[in-house]
C-alpha cells in the first residue's frame, strides 16, 4: 500500500508537535506582526534542556524546563527589540546565533546526545494501561492531549483584557499606547509566550526523538510559517478561533505533504529542497488560484468581445 | 489645570533640516476651558499636542496637569488621563478587532490593577459599550462583533472619540479629527464631540482650520505662530470677533500674512 496507517499516524504525531511551533509564529508573525527568526535555536534550546533533564530522569520536568527555556529566550528576544531598538527581524537572528553556542553548553559541549535507558514522558503516559491499542496509540494521545491544551489556552489567553492587548499591539500599536499600555510589555509578553510554545515543541520532539542534535532546528521556522500558510489558505483569515484551528490542520497537512514526498522516494539530500518547494507552493497558492482565474475571466471576456465584434462585421456587410 | 511654562521643541537638532518647532511656549488651561486653536502650516499646534501627550520629550520648560509635573512622562502613561484623536481615523482603532474589544482595550484605561489583565470581558462591561454606542446614533450597538475595519472613517472616527472618553480623561486633545471627513461625516462627529464634552464638563484643546469654528466652539481661541501663543481671546471680546478680525489680528501678532491654504480656502468658501 502506498499510505499505511503507520505513516497516518507518524505524520500526525509529528504534524501535532510541529503545530506548536506554527502555534508559536501565530502568535509573534500573524497576531503581533513582528518577524521572530529565533525560532529554529528556540526548538534546539527545548529539545536540549529536555533531553538532558530526561536523562537525569524528569522526564516531566524536561518538559516543564523546556517552556522556561522558552520563555527565557523569548524574552532575550524581546528586550533586545523593546529596550535596545534592535529591528525585530534581526534581535532574532542574533539569538538565534547566540542560541547555537548555548545550546551545545546544554548539551554538554557535544553536538549529539541520545535518550537511552531512561524514562521519557512517553514511556512513563505508555504505563497507564496495557492493552494493545495503547500500546500503539499513546504517542499520538499524549501529543494531541498536550497540543490541544496549548490550542485551548492560547484562545482563551486572547480572549483576556491582556490577550486582547497583544493583539491590538499588532494591529496598530498608537492605539495599544492611547489605552495606557506599554507596547514594550505586551511584546515582551506576546514573545515569551509565543516561544513558550516553540520550547515545549522542541522538549517533545526530543523524547518523541530520544535524541537531540545541535542542528535539529534548522528551518524550523520556515516549516512552521508554511504550516501557518496552508491553515490560513485552507480556512481563511479571520477570528482567532479560526486562525488556531488553522495552526493545527496546516501542521499536519504539512507533514503528510512530506509524508507522501518521502514515499515517492525522494532521497534524504533532497529532503530540505522538496520541503522549501513545498513551503513556497504552499505560499504563492492563493497568489497562483488568483492568476488563473483572471487568465478565465480575461479569456471569457475577450471571447465575448470577439464574437461581438464579428456579429457587427457581419452586420455591416 | 494644564500648564505649559517656556516650552522648546527642535527637530533635527545639528543638521541642516533644524526645526525650531516649540519656541518658548507659554499656555495655561483652567478647569472645563475649551480652547479652540488655529495657525498656519508648520506653526508648532501639532507639535504642542505631542509635546503635552508625549509622542516626544521637549527640550526645555516644563508641562504640568493638574498640578503634577507631567513633562518626563512617558505617553502611554499620560494616556491615562489624556484623550488625544488624530486627523487620520485609521490611527486610532485597531482594523482586525472587533468594536467590541476595542472599547474593551481602550476601557483598560480605567482599571487600577494588574489582576485586570487576567479577567475577559463581562456581560456588565458589555452592556455599558452598548450603552455608550447607541448614543452615537450610528447603529453601532448592533454590530458590537464586527471589526473595525469594516466601518466608515467616520465611524471610526466617532468610535475613536467614544474610546478616548470613555473613561473621563482630564483633557481631550482633538488634531483636527473631522477634517479627513465628508462634510456631513464631520458635522455628525462635531455635534456628538460637542455634547460629549458638554456632558462631562472636559476640559479640551481643538485643533481646528476652520476660522468660524474657532470662534464658534468652545469659550477660548488661541493662534499659533512659529512655535509660539500669539493670540489668546475669550470671553466678550471672542464673542465679538469676526473672521476678518481673527485674520487681522493675525497679520499683527505674527508679523506676517496668514499663509494656511486650508484655512484660508474654507474662509473664502464661505464667504
Amino acid at each position: 500500500m502506498f499510505i499505511t496507517p503507520a505513516i497516518i499516524q507518524t505524520a500526525f504525531e509529528v504534524g501535532l508537535i510541529y503545530s506548536l511551533v506554527a502555534l508559536s509564529l501565530y502568535l509573534s508573525f500573524t497576531i503581533l506582526n513582528l518577524c521572530d527568526l529565533s525560532t529554529d535555536g528556540c526548538y534546539t534550546l527545548g529539545c536540549a534542556v529536555s533531553a538532558m533533564i530526561t536523562i537525569a530522569g524528569h522526564p516531566v520536568l524536561a518538559l516543564f524546563a523546556a517552556v522556561a527555556a522558552g520563555i527565557c529566550s523569548g524574552f532575550v528576544t524581546a528586550f533586545l527589540q523593546t529596550r535596545l531598538g534592535i529591528e525585530s527581524i534581526l534581535a532574532g537572528i542574533i539569538v538565534n546565533t547566540g542560541l547555537y553556542t548555548i545550546n551545545l553548553m546544554v548539551m554538554g559541549l557535544s553536538s549529539n546526545v541520545s535518550i537511552f535507558n531512561v524514562d521519557t514522558a512517553f514511556t512513563l503516559f505508555r504505563s497507564l494501561n496495557a492493552s494493545d491499542f495503547w500500546i500503539n496509540w499513546h504517542k499520538l494521545i499524549l501529543i494531541a492531549l498536550i497540543a490541544v491544551i496549548m490550542c485551548v489556552l492560547m484562545y482563551l489567553f486572547l480572549g483576556t483584557r491582556l490577550g486582547l492587548s497583544i493583539r491590538a499591539t499588532g494591529d496598530n500599536d498608537s492605539m495599544v499606547k492611547s489605552s495606557s499600555i506599554n507596547p514594550a510589555f505586551t511584546i515582551t509578553v506576546g514573545l515569551c509566550v509565543s516561544n513558550a510554545c516553540t520550547g515545549l515543541a522542541g522538549g517533545l520532539i526530543g523524547q518523541y526523538n530520544k535524541s537531540c542534535d545541535i542542528n535539529l532546528g534548522t528551518g524550523m521556522v520556515t516549516i512552521a510559517l508554511a504550516s501557518l500558510v496552508i491553515g490560513e489558505t485552507l480556512l481563511g483569515k479571520g477570528s482567532v478561533k479560526k486562525g488556531i484551528i488553522g495552526v493545527l490542520v496546516g501542521s499536519c497537512l504539512y507533514r503528510f505533504i512530506v509524508a507522501i514526498a518521502l514515499r515517492m522516494n525522494v532521497p534524504t539530500e533532497a529532503f530540505k529542497l522538496v520541503s522549501a518547494i513545498i513551503v513556497a507552493v504552499a505560499i504563492a497558492a492563493p497568489k497562483i488560484k488568483e492568476y488563473i482565474a483572471l487568465r478565465r475571466t480575461k479569456a471569457q471576456i475577450l471571447a465575448e468581445h470577439k464574437a461581438e465584434n464579428q456579429k457587427i462585421m457581419k452586420g455591416g456587410n | 489645570m494644564l500648564k505649559l511654562t517656556n516650552v522648546h521643541k527642535t527637530f533635527h537638532i545639528g543638521t541642516v533640516n533644524e526645526k525650531k518647532a516649540l519656541q518658548g511656549l507659554n499656555l495655561e488651561l483652567k478647569n472645563g476651558d475649551f480652547a479652540t486653536i488655529i495657525g498656519s502650516n508648520g506653526a508648532g499646534k501639532s507639535t504642542m499636542f505631542n509635546a503635552i501627550a508625549g509622542g516626544f520629550f521637549v527640550e526645555k520648560g516644563c508641562i504640568e496637569l493638574d498640578g503634577e509635573d507631567i513633562t518626563f512622562v512617558p505617553d502611554f502613561k499620560k494616556a491615562k488621563y489624556i484623550g488625544y484623536l488624530f486627523q487620520d481615523p485609521m490611527k486610532g482603532t485597531a482594523p482586525h478587532m472587533t468594536i467590541e474589544e476595542n472599547l474593551a482595550v481602550a476601557y483598560l484605561r480605567a482599571s487600577t490593577k494588574s489582576n485586570q489583565f487576567f479577567s475577559r470581558i463581562s456581560k456588565k462591561d458589555k452592556e455599558m459599550f452598548r450603552e455608550h454606542l447607541s448614543l452615537l446614533g450610528m447603529d453601532l450597538e448592533n454590530r458590537m462583533k464586527n471589526p473595525v475595519g469594516l466601518l466608515s472613517g467616520g465611524q471610526r472616527q466617532a468610535l475613536t472619540l467614544l474610546m478616548a472618553t470613555i473613561v473621563t480623561p482630564k483633557i481631550l486633545l482633538l488634531d483636527e479629527h473631522t477634517a479627513a471627513l465628508d462634510p456631513a461625516t464631520a458635522e455628525k462627529v462635531l455635534d456628538l464631540t460637542k455634547s460629549i464634552i458638554k456632558e462631562r464638563n472636559l476640559t479640551c484643546l481643538m485643533i481646528t482650520h476652520n476660522m468660524n469654528q474657532a470662534l464658534e466652539l468652545g469659550n477660548r481661541t488661541l493662534m499659533m505662530d512659529s512655535g509660539r501663543i500669539v493670540l489668546d481671546v475669550s470671553g466678550e471680546e471672542r464673542d465679538q470677533m469676526t473672521v476678518e478680525d481673527l485674520l487681522q489680528k493675525f497679520s499683527i501678532g505674527a508679523g506676517q500674512e496668514f499663509d494656511n491654504d486650508r484655512i484660508l480656502l474654507s474662509t473664502a468658501k464661505e464667504k
